[in-house]
Parts: C-alpha cells; structure tokens; sequence
C-alpha cells in the first residue's frame, strides 16, 4: 500500500512539474514581450522598463521559472500588477465563493443522480427508465451558463424568489447558500446527467453478475439485491466520474461565476484576462490546476484503500 | 442492414443535426437577412413574417445570425476534431505498434496528465494570452482532442495486434508501419467515427463557452455564444434572444450525441444483442 502511494505521489509531482511548465510557457515563453502586452498600446519606454524589472524580466527564463514555482511553494504568489495587493490575498478572498460552490454543486449533482441513475437500471426496459435516459441526453446537451440564464429568466425575472447575481459574503450563511443555490444547479445538471447514466451503466453490469443471480435465487427482491450486493460494487466507476467532475466543477465555475457575478476565482481569472494582469492569471491558473491534480490523487489513493484490488496495478 | 434496423437515436440524431449543417451550408450562399447590416430603426424587432425570429439590438436578424453562426460553431468544433484525428491516431497506433516501449509509456503518461488538466481553464489561457480568435480557439480545442484520439487509437489497435492475420502479415515481411496503415487503422474507424462525433458535440459546447465569455470568433463574425452574451445584459426585456442561440446549441448538440449513441450501436453488433 505505502509502495502504491509512493508511486502515485511521485506522478502527482511530476504532474504539477509538466503543468507548471505548461503554463509558464504558455504565458512567459511563446513569443510576445509580457511586459509590453500588459502595458499594451499606452507602454513607455520607461514604463516598460519598469515594469520588466519588477516582474524580474530581466534574469533569463529559467531563473523567473525557479522563481515563480519558489514563490508558489512558499504561498508568495506575486504582487497584481492591477491591484497592487499579493495575489495570495485575492486567492483568499475569493476561494470561499467559488470552493463552496463546486462542492454545493458536487453534492447536488450526486443528490440528483444517484436516485434517477438507480431508478433506471431497477427498470431497465420501462418507460422510467427511456424518459430518464431522454432527460439525461438532453442534460448533457445543455450548456450550463445558458441553462443558468435560464434559470436567472425563470426564479430571478419571472417568479422572482432570487436575486439575478452577486454574493452578499459569509456574514449571513443562508442568504450566501440562497445567492449560490441557482449557480450550483446550473452547474450541477449536466454533471448530474453524466453521472445518472454512469451510475445506470455501472449497476446494469453488476446487476448481471452471478452473485446476483444466487442472491436472487435464495429469495432476495430485485430492490434488496441492489441495496445489499449491487449498489456497492456499481461504485468504482461511479466515484471515478465523482472525482473528475469535481474538475469540470471547478473549471466550469469559472463561466457561471461571471454569469451570477460571483466574486470566485473564475471573476478572478477574467479580470485578470481583461486587465491583463498576467501575474494574477498564472498564478490562479496553476492554483487551479494544482486543486485538480491533487484531487484526482487524493481519488486514486481512496479507491485504493477501498478496493485491494487497484493496488498491484 | 436495413433501414429497420439502424437505431432510432442515429435516424433523429442524424437528421437533428443535419438541419443545422445545412442550415450553414446554405448561409454560405444566401441568408434571409444580411448579418453585417445594422439598422437600429429595426432593433429588437418581435417574430413577424420579414423577421421569423425577430432582431436583436443592433437590428440585425436573428434567423440569420444563427444560420452564419452554425458556420463559425461547426467549423470551429470540426477542425478541432481533424486535429485530434491527424495527430492522436498516428501517436495512437505508434504506442499501440510499440507496446511497452518507451514512446508508449510517454504517450500514456502524457495523456493521463492531459485528462487531469482541467482543459477549459486552459482553452481560456491560450486564448486569453495569443489574443481571442476563432483560429486560437480552435487550436485550445484541437490540442484536447490529440490525447484522446491517441487513447482510442491505441485501445482499438491492442487486441488487433494479437490476431493471427496480424502475425501472417508480419511473417509476409510487412513492417510495424505498414501494418498499422493498411490492417489496424481499417479496423478501427468505427471507434475513430464514433469518438470524434462525440469530440464534435464537445467542441461545439466548448466553441460556444469560450465566445460567451469573449474569447472565441470575433464581432462582426456572428457565433451563438457571443450571441448569448450580447442578449444577458436584455434577459429582462428581451428574453428571447437569450433563448433563440441556447436552443441552437442545444438541439446541435443533442443531434450529435444521439448520432453518436446510434452509430456506436449499429457499428458494434456486440451491443445489439445487448438491448
């Protein structure tokens, strides 16, 4: 076991390694002076200037490289070029909107598929089973900032239960868990509708194995095979998309934090873009990138703790 | 196989999306409306006969702007798919050619770290860092595609490997290369059309969030996602210019993802039996 998170740990590493080189290169490296896109049209000589040295452009590649992924060790994540704050103190600020929001959707999205998923393997054939299937073609099929908007037109417009964005802070916990309950759902139905299918499948392939058939034959229902036998071997594949979609959560925080105005890191990330604040993009980038992988690892060790099997892989 | 057997999901799938290829195919040629034409006299129009779908704030038609922005959706989602075919294969059946060597355990590993990157954020790096284009999006898309066209090449080419003809071709004198071109890679476009109808629905959502957030095609070239970001700020008065584009994009979608549940069926007789 020890071997086995050794192994995984050392992938993990090298993991963040490649990322973190991908995203220096892509921001610092590719042709194209940083300082003079930041600047744009209105740089100066001097201000250029300026500025390379306080970005510390002037050492060579590898050294700034060195220096950033120190600097991100150690939690300095750089100073915004726009906000003249540390990045650090932005990432602070502004996790406790967008973490809480991915595991509100995570958990919503898990809520919704497991009894749908469930339903339709119980009733493989039926009607419950196709107008499930139908819905969750059509779940996958919907962008989630569209379906948001759709929900702002319907709760916000319309009927007017909900405010159309912003986020009021952590000072009144229910009025902050109101202002991310449309952004969650938006964020969950496609996740949901993945999950329902997945959960489906994986319990359809144990439904037919034979010690479900013995479990049967000794007078177990259908629903008590699937509650004592099925249901816990069904769940390798369905954690393995529970893992990945904290991911897709994430990443598709992003878009639907500017549709609700949710000051998250995905706001963050945009204005740094539109601002072109490079500093605070790569550095929120990585962060980002560092949540993924590391969940992920985090999944792989779980399963293996779980399930002896994995671990001679 | 007869027109009986094929699967339903493939008929509407199929048909769904056709609509919209011809729908841009015919933009192409003519459009019911210019869509570079703003008259603000004829801003945000309702339905009527002269504007099926209404206008949006600039005047501009709707029907039209959707028909040339099906062109900007499809083209951009499908060149991203060439490049996940044109260079994931190749890498594929060379890992696959090459089994446990060192270029098959680059290329797996490569692809592993490539699935844990979340790709939009990503997509939205690129794109943000060369300038937003419809050209960076696609090459945003197009580089997520390469892992996985390589991972399924790789999956189909394994057991083929295995099989006698394989082994009669090799003793024949026929190369790693050879091989792979004209035994293996026949043998697994079913997979490699299946996989890239679905990497085709993927990018025509990633297409339409990268332009929503303004970072894909650029004005005056008419995308439904920038079309759904230009009508949020009038979901209040106008909600159905927020509608109009989402609704595109998700039949486009739906359309594909059916097709690609069908073809999967009616090319693998091993899941028939199934159902």
């Amino acid at each position: 076991m020890l071997r086995y998170i050794l192994i995984r740990a050392l992938s993990l590493g090298l993991s963040l390694i490649v990322a973190s080189i991908v995203i220096f290169a892509v921001i610092e490296v590719i042709p194209g002076d940083p300082a003079s896109f930041m600047l744009g049209l209105n740089a100066t000589d001097e201000n250029l200037a300026a500025l390379r040295a306080d970005l510390g452009l002037d050492g060579s590649k590898i050294d700034r490289y060195f220096a950033w992924i120190g600097g991100m060790v150690t939690g300095d994540f750089g100073t915004s070029y726009t906000y003249r704050v540390p990045v650090s103190d932005l990432v602070l600020d502004r996790i406790w909107v967008s973490l809480p929001l991915a595991l509100f959707a995570l958990t919503l999205s898990t809520l919704i598929a497991f009894p749908i998923g469930i339903i339709a393997a119980a009733r493989r054939g039926t009607a419950a089973d196709f107008s499930i299937m139908g819905a969750t073609q059509l779940g996958i099929a919907i962008p989630n900032f569209w379906f948001a908007m759709l929900l702002v037109l319907v709760f916000a417009v319309s009927l007017q239960w909900f405010s159309a964005g912003g986020f009021p802070g952590w000072d009144d916990p229910l009025a902050a868990l109101k202002s991310l309950l449309l952004p969650a759902i938006a964020l969950a139905l496609p996740q949901a509708s993945i999950l329902a299918r997945v959960m489906r499948s994986a319990l359809l392939e144990t439904l037919d194995q034979d010690y479900i058939r013995t479990a049967r034959a000794k007078g177990l229902t259908q629903g008590q095979a699937i509650r004592r036998h099925a249901l816990r071997n069904a769940m390798i594949p369905v954690l393995t998309i529970i893992g990945l979609q904290f991911s897709f959560l994430l990443a598709g925080a992003i878009i639907i934090e500017n549709v609700f105005f949710l000051p998250g890191l995905g706001r963050l990330i945009f204005q740094g873009i539109t601002q072109r604040d490079l500093v605070v993009v790569e550095s929120v980038t990585m962060l980002l990138v560092f949540a993924v992988i590391l969940v992920t690892f985090l999944v792989d060790i779980t399963y293996a703790l779980v399930d002896p099997r994995l671990r001679r892989k | 196989m007869t027109l009986r057997s094929v699967p339903p999901a493939l008929l509407i799938g199929a048909a769904l999306s056709s609509v919209f290829v011809l729908l841009a195919l015919i933009s192409f040629a003519w459009t019911p409306h210019p869509v570079d034409g703003v008259t603000i006299a004829n801003r945000l129009q309702p339905f009527s006969p002269t504007h099926p779908l209404g206008t949006d704030q600039l005047g501009r038609d709707i029907l039209s702007m959707l028909m040339v922005g099906a062109q900007t959706s499809i083209a951009v989602a499908l060149i991203a798919v060439g490049i996940g075919v044109a260079l994931g294969v190749p890498l594929g059946l060379a890992a696959a050619a090459n089994r446990g060597s060192l270029l098959d355990e680059v290329i797996m590993r490569g692809n592993d770290l490539i699935f844990a990157f979340p790709s939009l954020v990503i997509a939205i790096l690129i794109t943000a860092r060369y300038g937003p284009s419809a050209t960076n999006a696609i090459l945003a898309i197009g580089i997520f595609n390469i892992p996985v066209f390589a991972r399924v090449a790789r999956g189909g080419a394994l057991p083929i490997w295995t099989l006698d003809y394989i082994l009669a071709a090799r003793t024949a004198g026929k190369g790693k290369i050879r091989i792979s071109a004209e035994h293996i890679f026949p043998n697994i476009t079913n997979l490699l059309i299946v996989q890239a109808t679905i990497q085709f629905s993927l990018g025509i959502l990633a297409e339409a969030a990268l332009s929503y957030v303004g970072l894909g095609a650029q004005p005056p070239i008419p995308s439904w996602g920038r079309m759904l970001a230009e009508a949020q700020t009038m979901i209040y008065t106008h909600p159905m210019l927020a509608v109009l584009p989402g609704l595109a994009i998700v039949l486009m979608v739906l359309g594909l993802n059916l097709m690609g549940d069908g073809l999967r069926d009616a090319l693998d007789p091993r899941l028939r039996r199934a159902r």
